[in-house]
């Protein structure tokens, strides 16, 4: 707190704050659009009918499934490509950032032809008498195919903003890989994978071209807060918006979860991709204590 | 902080002046129309199901009218009559049905009576080869068969339940698509055993689908209504269109899509 002598520096052009406002403008304005829009009178009713209620439980549910799945599969992959030295690891990791820049739609057609009847593995699966397309498990899938980014680069900032010192520490007071692992490293990544799962659960909460490409709609099997929503917009524009705000109230709460608490993920830096600057401050017992 | 306020009002001015000019041209959703010259451009706004037939047409009626270019704007007909209520710069408006239609004429923003130019069934769309062997409406029913229909929201949807109610079948479907295309999607990859699409629609889905009459689709007849629209900068060009769709060469080319006649 040394610096704390000096002013720290603050001055900002004038014309970049206008534009920030502009800027804040563009993500606010069609928010307050769409809460102007609200039929506040039938609000409930809309919100609370059996379609929209199998929607939003479907959502959360398949929601927090790919999530788990992102976490599985992604901690792993993040891991490699921190910390590994393989051939081609560059181009896996742009392999793998991919759905980022991807229309969802491609996502579900890559999907359809990979887990579908007549895809690469559909034979197998069949075989298996595994059915993925039109199931809940569909829904997962497609989630998990955008989600998956979005921990792996959380993930993979943390490993590498974190360093491998303590690791290193670990490791030559005899630590095998597996326990340096669970308890220096997976302790020190854990900020960065909660906000990565965080913009995993939101990603998938919002999931809507592959899902209608890949896994069809169906009120409870298959049919998410998205695709209710714009079936909705057909007949019934009043419960679309209803059911938007929904949406929008459950991510704003996700968001303030894993960013507006005081002393919560914001620590870790100023970006998603930030990773974490944190260190333990009982490093020298972590070290003591791997045996 | 006096400044600041100044510097957030000038950039509030600035977003109203963009907004301003957002809405001074073509609104969103309607890409393709340009709005170069009015006078000799005719803008029509037509159901997603029309697109072979009135690109078509409209080249015909081109080269019978020198000067004046058809600028064509396929949608979903409900997405078309919201663009068309809140303000979108179209001349004709080519519904699938009559529903949608009526939001138009409600708002008062069609010039006459719509006319019923086209009209289009059912058909149940099975992958190249039927490997489920459907043979009939009955089937759908049957255990084990992946049936992918539209919503109930959505014309296609109603036209199907309309179907079953009348046959006395009850219909499971795995998925209930918010367009044809995604239903016609469904089948042509495979997925589905089966679908309840149009009759055009297999018709332009070519080989990749092989489509069983069945005679309850008559139970559900989907008529297309054409009006000119009161907004039009060139009614003259709105209604020589028109009578292009409803005369003869109008009607040979729906025929040929695969639509019923209109015409009443």
């Amino acid at each position: 707190m040394k610096l704390r002598a000096r002013q720290p520096y603050t001055g900002i052009p004038r014309w970049v704050s206008g534009l920030a406002v502009l800027s804040a403008l563009v993500v606010v304005l069609p928010l307050a659009a769409i809460v102007a829009r609200v039929n506040w009178a039938n609000f409930i009713p809309l919100v609370t009918s059996e379609s929209a209620l199998d929607a939003l439980g479907l959502s959360l549910r398949t929601s927090a499934a790919s999530t788990l799945l992102c976490i599985v599969l992604g901690v792993p992959l993040a891991l490699v490509l921190a910390r590994g030295s393989f051939p081609f690891q560059r181009l896996l990791r742009s392999l793998v950032l991919l759905p980022l820049v991807l229309p969802p739609v491609v996502g579900g057609l890559a999907l359809l032809y990979t887990f579908g009847r007549q895809g690469l593995l559909g034979g197998a699966l069949q075989v298996l008498g595994i059915q993925i397309a039109f199931s809940t498990t569909a829904v997962v899938l497609a989630q998990t195919f955008v989600a998956l980014p979005f921990l792996v680069v959380s993930l993979e900032g943390a490993l590498r903003i974190g360093g491998q010192k303590y690791e290193a520490v670990a490791a030559t007071l005899g630590a095998p890989p597996g326990v340096v692992f669970r308890r220096v490293t997976l302790p020190l990544i854990l900020p960065g994978l909660a906000s990565g799962a965080v913009l995993s659960f939101a990603r998938s909460l919002g999931e809507f071209g592959a899902t209608l490409t890949f896994a069809g709609s169906l009120q409870g099997v298959t049919r998410t807060l998205p695709l209710e929503i714009y079936l909705q917009r057909e007949t019934d524009p009043d419960a679309a918006v209803a059911l938007s705000l929904v949406l929008v109230a459950v991510a704003v709460a996700v968001v303030a979860l894993a960013y507006g608490r005081p002393g919560g993920l914001q620590r870790q830096g100023p970006a998603p991709w930030g990773g974490s600057s944190r260190r333990p401050t009982t490093a020298g017992a972590a070290g003591g204590r791997v045996r | 902080m006096k400044r600041g306020v100044t510097t957030a009002v000038a950039a509030l001015v600035l977003a109203a002046g963009l907004a301003g000019c957002a809405g001074s041209s073509a609104p969103a959703g309607s890409a393709g129309t340009s709005s170069d010259d009015a006078a000799t451009t005719l803008t029509v706004f037509a159901a997603a199901s029309l697109k072979s037939s009135f690109t078509e047409l409209a080249e015909t009626f081109e080269a019978q009218h020198p000067g004046t270019r058809v600028s064509l704007s396929f949608a979903g007909s409900s997405d078309l009559a919201t663009q068309i209520t809140q303000g979108a710069p179209a001349d004709v408006f080519a519904s699938a049905d009559t529903k949608n239609m009526d939001k138009v004429t409600v708002a008062g923003l069609a010039e006459g009576e719509p006319r019923v130019f086209a009209t289009n069934t059912l058909a149940i769309a099975v992958p190249a080869g039927n490997p489920a062997r459907v043979t009939g409406f009955q089937d759908l029913a049957r255990d084990g068969l992946r049936l992918v229909t539209c919503a109930k929201q959505v014309p296609c949807g109603a036209a199907a339940a309309t179907v079953a109610d009348k046959a006395g079948v009850t219909l499971r479907p795995v998925s209930e698509e918010n367009a044809v295309t995604d239903v016609l999607g469904k089948v042509t990859s495979g997925e589905a055993d089966a679908g309840l699409v149009y009759v055009t629609d297999v018709k332009s889905a070519g080989g990749r689908v092989d489509s069983i009459p069945f005679p309850e689709a008559g139970a559900a007849v989907n008529r297309y209504p054409i009006a000119a629209l009161s907004g039009a900068k060139n009614q003259e060009a709105a209604k020589a269109f028109i009578n292009l769709v409803l005369g003869s060469d109008g009607q040979q080319v729906l025929a040929k899509a695969g639509f019923g006649a209109g015409g009443q």
